[in-house]
């Protein structure tokens, strides 16, 4: 819904569809993304609430530098989404930006 | 242990230019890189690029990475998913593929190509979804056909804000405004008229004050600046953006050349904290190298020229044929020279000048 499909230089054919859920919900991505390509086609930015005032967090970078799009994924903490390809039947789920679950 | 005769750090321009031509003259060479495909970042720069005929002007960066490597590719080694993570002054350097595959390196000489990262910008509302690096819109829409969003903030009017301005416009996204603290913009002519053609203000003396929005940015606060970068009063005003799009510059990645022991110097010219290098790329650890924005900020054609004269300077120490590796020395010396020359390098001279036997002094 939000992809590229007319672009004067770049071609961008229709490439397999990868399903996988997000906070449980069941989405669709496609062959070649990233988490975060994937989630950010479905118009979802907030990948991620900061630990102490849970202000909403989203990629800066996209290339894996700056550690703002760290996800929890099929159980696993701090998954770079912006460079994690995107697999059928992931497990997405937004986390405390510092992943673990915080007792204080 | 992994041994090898040169390591290289970085498969982007200017590490498959070092690679390339350190196995053109003989050399064994492992090339690591993060990514899970070669090239970096030029992956997603769909214009064409400038210079002359060896700096591959007139072809997009997206088609130079398959020009790079022509000669003696199956003396190159290739480990993509691989980040270096660790490296020592005993000429040990440590790197993971993936999660698990942890292992060591010793090379006889190695050249960092590791490039650079974004610079940030402090105001309020930075940290809201929709506050994206340039290359984070690039990487967005030329590599995964993603459209960061409807309407786009761009700071900065250098080239890289100007050239990713123009590729919004390509991919239907509108560019309300590109704003630029400087009294001029940084960027080629060339790009800016594009976008003044399509209708996009340029505001040069602008700055955004903050990024507004609850769950992501739905608008942003652009102010004019006066001669002494104070905003001036009463010249705020709100555009409806839901992508503010940063383009402030980039630093050079030198982590692990620091981690290293190599000297690093503060040069603003060149992005920041650099290594310290002699004519050849060496640094002060007699076999690191560095070539690319890693050791200054510029552009991929100066990336590539660098690449090769580290590549030929690290293949000559390392035993290779040294009338052919002086020739691609000296060839590459002068193409940088020229690559730097009038108006538009004077900034990346004065930069080099200032490092300690750096080339303008050699």
């Amino acid at each position: 819904m939000r992809r590229i499909t007319k672009h004067p230089i770049l071609q961008f054919e229709e490439k397999p569809v990868i399903t996988f859920t997000f906070e449980g919900r069941k989405l669709q991505g496609r062959e070649g993304d990233t988490i975060a390509s994937a989630l950010h086609a479905n118009g979802i930015k907030v990948l991620s609430h900061s630990r102490r005032y849970h202000r909403p967090r989203g990629f800066f970078c996209a290339i894996g530098k700056c550690s703002a799009c760290l996800m929890t994924v099929n159980g696993t903490p701090n998954v770079r989404a912006c460079v994690e390809p995107l697999v059928e039947g992931m497990d997405v789920r937004r986390q405390p930006a510092t992943g673990g679950e915080l007792k204080w | 242990m992994v041994k090898t005769q040169l390591l290289v750090v970085g498969g982007g321009p200017a590490g498959l230019a070092a690679a390339d031509t350190a196995a053109s003259l003989g050399i064994q060479v492992l090339l690591v890189d993060e990514g899970r495909s070669l090239g970096g970042q030029l992956v997603k720069q769909t214009h064409k690029f400038f210079g002359s005929g060896e700096h591959h002007a007139g072809v997009r960066g997206i088609d130079i990475p398959q020009l790079l490597l022509k000669e003696g590719q199956d003396k190159i080694t290739f480990k993509l998913n691989t980040t270096v993570i660790g490296c020592y002054q005993d000429r040990v350097l440590t790197a993971l593929t993936g999660e698990d595959e942890y292992f060591k390196i010793s090379p006889q000489a190695a050249i960092f190509a590791t490039g650079a990262s974004e610079k940030f910008l402090a105001f309020p509302g930075n940290d809201l979804p929709g506050v994206y690096g340039a290359g984070a819109v690039q990487t967005l829409m030329n590599q995964y056909g993603v459209l960061p969003g409807n309407r786009v903030l761009m700071v900065g009017a250098g080239n890289i804000g100007i050239i990713v301005s123009y590729q919004l416009l390509q991919a239907g996204v509108q560019v309300a405004a590109v704003v630029e603290a400087a009294p001029q913009i940084g960027g080629y002519l060339v790009h800016a008229s594009k976008l003044a053609r399509a209708g996009v203000p340029i505001l040069t003396r602008h700055t955004i004050l903050a990024a507004r929005g609850k769950e992501a940015v739905e608008s942003a606060v652009i102010a004019r600046l006066d001669d002494n970068w104070q905003v001036v009063p009463g010249s705020q005003q709100e555009l409806e953006v839901d992508v503010v799009c940063l383009a402030v510059g980039l630093s050079p990645v030198v982590d692990l050349l620091r981690q290293a022991g190599c000297r690093t110097r503060y040069v603003p010219e060149l992005g920041g904290d650099v290594p310290v290098r002699d004519s050849l790329l060496r640094t002060s650890q007699e076999w690191i190298y560095v070539a690319g924005d890693v050791a200054g900020v510029e552009e991929a054609s100066a990336a590539m020229v660098e690449g090769r004269l580290a590549g030929a300077a690290a293949a000559k120490q390392l035993g290779a044929d040294v009338a052919a590796a002086d020739e691609i020395i000296a060839r590459s010396q002068a193409s940088l020279k020229a690559l730097r020359g009038g108006p538009v390098g004077e900034k990346i001279r004065s930069g080099i000048a200032k490092l300690e036997g750096g080339i303008a002094n050699a």
